[in-house]
């Protein structure tokens, strides 16, 4: 093939596949400065007529969505900061500390992976009414503490540190918790970081255990107050625009000033160890 | 201190979170799913009963389940191929060393994976709208008749799988770029001076060359779409006449809105044991491949 043609083929594809992929979310933007019912219209308008803070100011006020808002920082912040002590005191201890069981330990680990989540659910929402945690913060962070998956990205990561660091630091009398926090700590902060985006990113998406556990609006988090205005309000696509942005924004925000760590993450989470 | 207790301190919280929160309920869903439990046991657990099988026997026998069943079997089946496909088109583009602006083209293919699901599924739900649907006015300019996608039992799923495609193809796109970017060029360059199309070199090297990343990249996929619910609860709400009722979807209502606690966890179960088959079938297929 010619390759000037070639050359415009590879880029023209690539093109329209990155315009099907961001119009959506380009339309999200753009309908939700538009006036209540001004999307409802033939030709569909793609740019607002007068752009306003009408709707966001809607969602505000009267819709409750600052209180969602704020729920899902709270819940997505602390999920991420507890999960992220868990998952990597566990995942060194499986990558460098001598035990027992270590590997027979961490292949039944792994092996839990194929159950899904969803299965554990039914009962994990009787043990925590009779713990009397449902419809509470809690009852979202608590199951979201600990995660095969984070323990087996910092195990990887963790591999890499040189034992004879380690074994220095003990001659030099230094205990246990000592090293962790001053010699490995340091030593894994590329992986904490990716561990945090990836934690925050799945705590502010995750729906359905939300909807469970949180029956009472004043926990809702976004996706679940978002799903509930939608049902409330089918015909309002101006306000439900807003209110997926402010849902969408902010991960979407995270993610592009973070991304080499999550792409790194992704890759080192998806090779088989 | 002892390095073996050591050791277990440092597991100790994780551990106990996975314990008390994800095998034993695990655990705790096989005994409930052969009991009747359900709003009178919630309510005074002596009105609890040990069934046996009773509730997969009835589940086997109720049509809902198994057009459920085959809904998620349509998802997965159509969903997941056409998904692979995207990733790996568009990894081929990114690959190719025509393509300009490549970080710029990869971060916009793959911003559609972080956003949140409830949030794309609302703005789809409008795109698709029957009267003032993007969709729909697009097809119009071209001379296609205009469809009802979310109100007609037909076009429903195939709506969902859409969505789920353009949601979802980012994240494989990056996993098998990095397995393209792994295949030596020398492999390419032979093939050239052999004299080999295009084509046969993808057929020939890229996709053998690809396959351990195939099969890692379908099982997850696959155990993903099965495990299909945001998408019909906000697009849908499992309908029209519960077309789009998913076996997820069919768990939750059963469990959380007719707090059959008992029945949902035999349907969680069967879910799971038809994802292990579907898994172990697909390693047994490669393997297959591999002998001659």
């Amino acid at each position: 093939m010619n390759p000037r043609l070639a050359k415009a083929l590879v880029n023209g594809l690539l093109l329209g596949m990155a315009a099907v992929a961001l119009f959506p979310l380009l339309w999200m933007l753009s309908v939700s400065f538009m006036a209540p019912g001004e999307a409802s219209a033939l030709p569909p308008p793609l740019l607002p007529k007068h752009p306003g803070w009408a709707n966001y100011r809607e969602l505000f006020v009267r819709a409750g969505m600052g209180r969602y808002l704020l729920n899902s920082v709270l819940v997505a912040s602390a999920i991420t900061a507890l999960s992220l002590v868990f998952n990597l005191l566990a995942g060194y201890a499986f990558a460098k500390l001598r035990f027992a069981g270590r590997e027979r330990l961490f292949q039944a680990l792994l092996g839990a992976l194929v159950i899904p989540a969803q299965v554990a659910m039914l009962p994990l929402f009787l043990l925590l009414k009779y713990m009397g945690l449902v419809n509470s913060y809690a009852g979202v962070v608590a199951p979201a503490l600990a995660s095969v998956f984070g323990i087996f990205l910092v195990r990887q990561y963790a591999r890499g540190i040189p034992d004879e660091l380690l074994e220095a630091a003990r001659i030099d009398g230094a205990g246990e918790w000592r090293i962790f926090a001053q010699i490995v700590l340091p030593l894994l902060k590329p992986i904490t970081v990716t561990l945090a985006i990836f934690s925050f990113l799945a705590a502010w998406n995750d729906f359905m255990w939300p909807l469970i556990v949180l029956t009472g609006q004043e926990h809702y988090t976004l996706p679940i107050g978002l799903a509930s205005l939608a049902r409330e309000h089918a015909q309002d696509s101006e306000l439900m625009m807003a209110g997926s942005v402010v849902t969408v924004l902010p991960v979407l925000a995270l993610f592009l000033a973070l991304q080499r760590h999550y792409l790194q993450g992704l890759l080192l989470g998806s090779v088989k160890g | 201190m002892n390095p073996q207790r050591g050791a277990w301190l440092f597991l100790a919280p994780a551990l106990v979170v996975l314990g008390v929160f994800f095998l034993l309920p695990v655990l705790a869903a096989l005994a409930l799913s052969l009991t009747d439990y359900d709003l009178y046991a919630l309510a005074d657990l002596r009105n609890l009963r040990f069934v046996g099988l009773a509730n997969y026997w009835a589940l086997l026998q109720r049509p809902l389940f198994w057009s459920a069943l085959g809904h998620t079997l349509y998802f997965v089946a159509v969903g997941v191929p056409l998904s692979l496909g995207a990733s790996l088109g568009a990894a081929m583009l990114l690959n190719s060393p025509l393509a300009r602006c490549k970080p710029l083209f990869r971060t916009a293919l793959f911003a559609p994976v972080v956003t949140t699901v409830v949030a794309v599924a609302v703005i789809w739900r409008y795109l698709f709208n029957t009267k003032y649907g993007m969709a729909n006015y697009v097809l119009g300019l071209l001379g296609i008749q205009p469809g009802d996608w979310l109100g007609d039992p037909h076009w429903a799923m195939p709506t969902i799988i859409a969505f789920a495609v353009w949601k979802n193809f980012g994240y494989n796109m990056i996993i098998f770029l990095a397995g393209l970017q792994a295949i030596a060029p020398e492999l390419y360059e032979a093939a050239r001076i052999d004299g080999a199309s295009p084509w046969r070199q993808f057929r020939h090297i890229t996709l053998p060359m690809l396959k351990p990343t195939m099969l890692m990249v379908g099982i997850l996929t696959v155990s993903g779409y099965f495990q299909l619910f945001a998408e019909p609860y906000v697009m849908t709400e499992g309908g029209p006449l519960q077309s789009t009722v998913s076996v997820l979807y069919l768990m939750y209502d059963e469990g959380f809105k007719w707090w059959n606690l008992g029945s949902a966890s035999a349907v969680a179960f069967l879910l799971f044991l038809l994802m292990f088959a579907v898994t172990v079938l697909l390693l047994k297929l490669s393997r297959r491949g591999e002998a001659p």
